[in-house]
């Protein structure tokens, strides 16, 4: 993308029909840290890249707690994650304390991608600069959405956002149609090979990256290093090859959920 | 005619007009109890103007949304404003348009947070709430008073209901009741209320609300008897009165 007239502000709208401050919001996300999300009809599992910026820092928190039976992991600028975090943490809470009963997540990303969307619609203001996976439980079962700094959200099997995403989602596209009928565990080890995807060679240690759990009966929760490290050590000693991927017909879907938006020239992202 | 803007005084204000104070058109007891199925609620159709027996068809108990029933005693105009608000709920419930639905426990927690913040601004829903419900198998029944005291039960009854239906269901009623069963309970919680509340009528409804959804019966009278021997020559003990 290069600079142009149309780009100073979120209300000014291009010729070809785009806002490029909500594009370059979005580009923001893509040079964060990657986060991936993966779900079965039962669980959901969070994994993001956790670097810290040198050996004497800690390291960015990117996975929240939003309810028992919510949780997010962000990508993109923190500082406004965590605002979002606290937002739904309070809608979470309001709820529980009216109804009695768990916000269905499928309402509470509703209400995120509302609020993202006055951003967009607003001069004095400027669009969320962060991604969110949102996972969670509803009546339905286990759901995982990804919502953008657009104001879109979607619904997935599994995703991957942040920088070099394309690899961890190139990895979930040739298992996602597996991954309804996945154990628990299976649908982790999944979720750190896919972080490893990411890494691009260096090594993956339970140090560099979190994961997150939720699911029918169980509340979200962080896994504690030991449990991931005992896991990635689990499925580096088998091997470092892939798993076959079991034949289940056309492995490609054209409709893949799990398919990244395509970057074609002169196509907005949030329009797809 | 002039409205002086201070003629109340400065202690005062004009909204204090608007806020209830004492009931004038009322309900009288809802009883409610579960059974094998769902729930059953009974309630007469009287409208009470005090002491007068002033209107006989009141439907006093409705259903909320697909999985819950409401039944009232007390202020009737108050009734109809909580229906208006969970009319609305409902709707916005039902907009969202995805598989989730508010159940009998969430109604009960809204209606619970609704009475109690009306308290809180001393002007109250002069009403006491029964709310039974069933959802995917879960059987739920529970109650709230006009000050925002909420309790879920086996079996609940409103104002006299209380005193004396109460007792009876406490001694005789018992899990996975059958339907002919806890009609029959009712009917004999619902005569005693005939005999003994002063603002009972004898024109009821029995509700029933199961999986499948509610359905209210028509009104129909109890039987009573009044073949007393007492009552045939009632003067027999003090010669001249009446």
């Amino acid at each position: 993308m290069f600079r142009n007239q149309y780009d100073t502000d979120v209300t000014t709208w291009s010729p070809a029909g785009r806002l490029f401050q909500v594009e370059y919001a979005m580009e923001a996300v893509k040079q964060g840290s990657a986060a991936i999300g993966l779900r079965s009809k039962t669980h959901v599992v969070l994994a993001c890249v956790n670097k810290a910026s040198s050996e004497l820092s800690s390291h960015q928190k990117k996975i929240f707690k939003v309810d028992d039976h919510i949780g997010v992991a962000i990508a993109g600028l923190t500082a406004d994650g965590r605002v979002l975090s606290r937002y739904m943490r309070n809608e979470c809470i309001n709820y529980s304390f009216t109804y009695e009963s768990p916000l269905p997540v499928g309402r509470l990303v509703v209400q995120l991608a509302d609020k993202a969307q006055v951003c967009t619609q607003r001069s004095w203001k400027r669009p969320y600069g962060v991604g969110l996976l949102v996972v969670g439980l509803d009546e339905l079962g286990a759901h995982l959405y990804y919502n953008c700094p657009s104001g879109n959200y979607f619904e997935y099997q599994a995703f991957a956002i942040g920088s070099r995403s394309q690899a961890a989602k190139t990895y979930l596209e040739r298992r996602f149609e597996n991954f309804t009928d996945s154990s628990r565990e299976d649908l982790i080890k999944d979720a750190l090979i896919s972080v490893r995807e990411t890494l691009q060679g260096e090594k993956l240690k339970s140090s560099i990256c979190t994961v997150a759990v939720v699911g029918i009966g169980e509340a979200f929760h962080i896994l504690d290093q030991e449990t991931v490290q005992q896991l990635i050590d689990a499925f580096e000693i088998v091997g470092e090859d892939e798993p076959p991927v079991p034949e289940v017909g056309d492995a490609e879907a054209d409709q893949g959920e799990a398919a990244a938006p395509a970057a074609e020239e002169g196509a907005a992202p949030m329009d797809i | 005619m002039e409205q002086k803007p201070f003629s109340r005084g400065l202690l005062s204000s004009e909204a204090d007009s608007q806020r209830t104070l004492y009931p004038y058109v009322t309900g009288t007891s809802v009883v409610a109890l579960k059974y094998k199925d769902g729930i059953l609620m009974a309630a007469d159709m009287g409208g009470s103007y005090g002491s007068t027996l002033r209107y006989k068809t009141v439907e006093r108990m409705k259903s909320i949304g697909k999985h819950s029933l409401l039944g009232a005693s007390g202020e009737l105009s108050d009734f109809q404003e909580i229906l208006r608000y969970l009319d609305e709920l409902i709707l916005y419930d039902n907009m969202w348009d995805d598989g989730n639905s508010l159940g009998p426990k969430e109604v009960h927690s809204y209606l619970t947070r609704v009475m109690y913040n009306r308290r809180n601004k001393f002007n109250p829903l002069w009403n006491s709430l029964v709310l039974g419900g069933v959802k995917n198998g879960q059987k739920y029944l529970g109650m709230v008073s006009m000050i925002g005291v909420n309790f879920e039960d086996d079996h609940v009854a409103t104002g006299f209901g209380n005193h004396l239906a109460r007792p009876i269901l406490r001694e005789e009623w018992h899990e996975n009741l059958s339907f002919e069963d806890g009609v029959k309970l009712l009917e004999k919680c619902m005569r005693v209320l005939l005999y003994r509340d002063r603002s009972a009528v004898n024109k009821l409804q029995i509700a029933k609300i199961t999986d499948e959804g509610v359905t209210v019966s028509q009104p129909y009278s109890l039987k009573t008897f009044w073949g007393f021997s007492a009552f045939s020559n009632p003067t027999a003990g003090a010669e001249g009165s009446w």
